[in-house]
């Protein structure tokens, strides 16, 4: 043990150790003290709340326009739809998810003119993708702002889109 | 869980599983760390990992061979279903190579929407990421503080695209319609709060010496490993080595825009991890570089009704919040693709795990897993 060593030194590190030991515990103590300080902040400020509850509100709650919910097929109030029954949604939708049934109808002048009988809509196919939507030249469908489409029985998800007895909007090619 | 496993690669292999006081532990499946089904089969001498072997397929829903009997309009939809934390990235790799292969040059409105749509995807999936991260290793504040800015974005994307998380918005030739008229404001607002913020999570996460404990020299991947292993994305900036898809390959006019790309040499899962966090603030710059400057014009270039790609083959390349994610198309001339490869980074990644787990504690296992930001379905396809 030489008599140059200072006081520490002659412990052979364990004082250091000590130190170090200590040192770390405060540095460890004041770094969660900083993290509770921000929590302890939001525990004081209920106004600036973080989480947000399940949507209940159903009839006040607005949901963006684009939001895609469902394809629906929007009729007048004479019970009149816009789709021609050229099947473009059919060949646009990657799961077949649409069938559209057509039939022929005979117009006032005695002509055969195509429509649609039913246009049958599986919702536990569809992802929702907006294809048809984009697909449709007349702009007969439109996606739905709904939401949970849970349903007991599997057959409740094949729609039919066209309201009975419902025909073509005149003027609509 | 124990069990006699004869699950083995190779002789040598086959011997250290055999050794007496070796244990064999299944994680997963169905496992709150793992973030997904995947199956890790770990081979333990008392508290150290001798060998990590990851089991997968159980989310296998063959996507590849699926996209071969759809059109190139319709199989962009279920890249959104690979990496559903970057599903706009993914749409938007395939929208690129399938311009490349139409030979259509887009409008200057629609490459600026997908870049700003790309980037506030890539907040959005590193805010995830971070709450996750945190939350595997005990702490269950930060996924609260992150999410709070994670709705914001999901609400912009709700507005402009019609949904939260698999938007299939971006097509060949554009994007599928134009941006709403609050798009600019609640971006803005949304840069706003979360450069406010994002000063939180170093003072609750970063600072916190149990979580860099628990951080620094844990999951050491050197340069070397992480080339070889194929890593990418911040898996393997962490590393040093430099791999921003943006930068080196630059696409859809990154090269315009001023950025960095983000390198750390710490080499462990400290230094991923503070990748990632830096990377999200170089996202805002070229957020704020373009959201004031959307050019006027249209969102969608003329396209035909049908496609029909030339015979050849066509890649490209972008760089999701994962790392480098790749299309490859075989096309035939028709108007389904012969042949479709999609690169995914988390495949890469993972495969590191076995390396980077050796010789760790079984504890570290999961800030490992955490910051090589597995998605399982991404992995499995």
């Amino acid at each position: 043990m030489s008599k140059g060593l200072p006081l520490w030194g002659r412990f052979g590190g364990g004082f250091m150790f000590l130190i170090n030991y200590i040192k770390t515990v405060f540095s460890t103590v004041k770094s969660m003290l900083v993290g509770m300080r921000r929590t302890g902040y939001y525990f004081t400020h209920h106004k600036e709340i973080i989480t947000e509850e399940y949507p209940d509100n159903r009839e006040t709650m607005h949901l963006p326009e684009r939001f895609k919910g469902e394809v629906v097929m929007p009729h007048d109030e004479k019970n009149e739809h816009r789709c021609t029954g050229c099947t473009a949604c059919e060949l646009a939708c990657p799961n077949g998810t649409i069938k559209v049934v057509t039939k022929f109808d005979i117009t006032p002048e005695g002509k055969k003119k195509k429509a649609i009988d039913k246009l049958v809509y599986h919702l536990e196919l569809c992802t929702m993708c907006n294809l048809c939507i984009v697909a449709c030249p007349s702009d007969a469908i439109k996606m739905a702002q709904t939401f949970e489409h849970s349903v007991f029985d599997r057959s409740q998800l094949t729609k039919v889109l066209n309201n009975p007895g419902s025909k073509i909007m005149d003027g609509v090619e | 869980m124990y069990r006699e496993t004869t699950i083995v690669a190779d002789e040598n292999q086959n011997l250290a599983a055999k050794e007496a006081g070796d244990f064999i532990i299944n994680v997963g499946p169905q496992h709150p760390a793992t973030h997904g089904v995947l199956h890790l089969v770990i081979t333990l001498n008392g508290e150290t990992i001798k060998k990590v072997e990851p089991h997968l397929g159980f989310i296998h829903r063959s996507i590849e061979k699926m996209c071969e009997s759809l059109t190139y309009r319709q199989f962009i939809y279920v890249t959104s279903r690979m990496d559903y934390l970057s599903s706009h990235i993914n749409n938007h790799a395939c929208a690129l190579c399938v311009e490349k292969g139409m030979q259509v040059e887009i409008p200057g409105r629609a490459k600026v929407i997908r870049i700003l749509m790309d980037e506030l995807t890539r907040i959005a999936s590193h805010e995830l990421w971070l709450g996750a991260m945190a939350m595997d290793l005990g702490a269950f504040t930060p996924f609260f503080h992150t999410f709070r800015e994670r709705e914001l974005i999901n609400d912009i994307m709700e507005e402009t695209c019609g949904a939260r998380l698999t938007m299939n918005y971006i097509v060949p030739g554009g994007v599928m319609q134009d941006i709403h008229p609050n798009f600019q404001k609640k971006v803005k607002d949304f840069v706003k709060q979360f450069t406010s913020k994002i000063g939180e999570m170093d003072e609750i996460v970063t600072g916190n010496t149990i979580f860099q404990n628990r951080m620094k020299g844990v999951g050491i991947l050197s340069k070397e490993d992480a080339v070889s292993f194929g890593c990418t994305g911040p898996a393997a900036r962490g590393s040093g080595v430099s791999c921003d898809t943006r930068k080196i390959f630059p696409y859809e006019g990154y090269e315009k825009l001023q950025f960095d790309e983000i390198l750390e040499n710490g080499c462990d899962s400290f230094a991923r991890y503070m990748i990632r966090i830096r990377e999200m603030q170089q996202s805002i710059r070229i957020i704020e570089q373009l959201i004031d400057n959307i050019p006027e014009g249209d969102f969608q270039a003329k396209t035909k009704a049908v496609i029909k790609l030339p015979k050849g083959e066509f890649y490209q390349r972008v760089e999701t919040a994962r790392g480098q994610f790749g299309v490859f198309i075989v096309s035939e001339g028709g108007t389904t693709p012969y042949r479709i490869k999609f690169r995914s980074p988390g495949f890469s990644n993972l495969s590191a795990l076995d390396h980077m787990a050796r010789g760790s504690k079984l504890g570290d296992l999961v800030a490992m897993m955490g910051t090589l930001d597995l998605v399982i379905p991404d992995i499995d396809r």
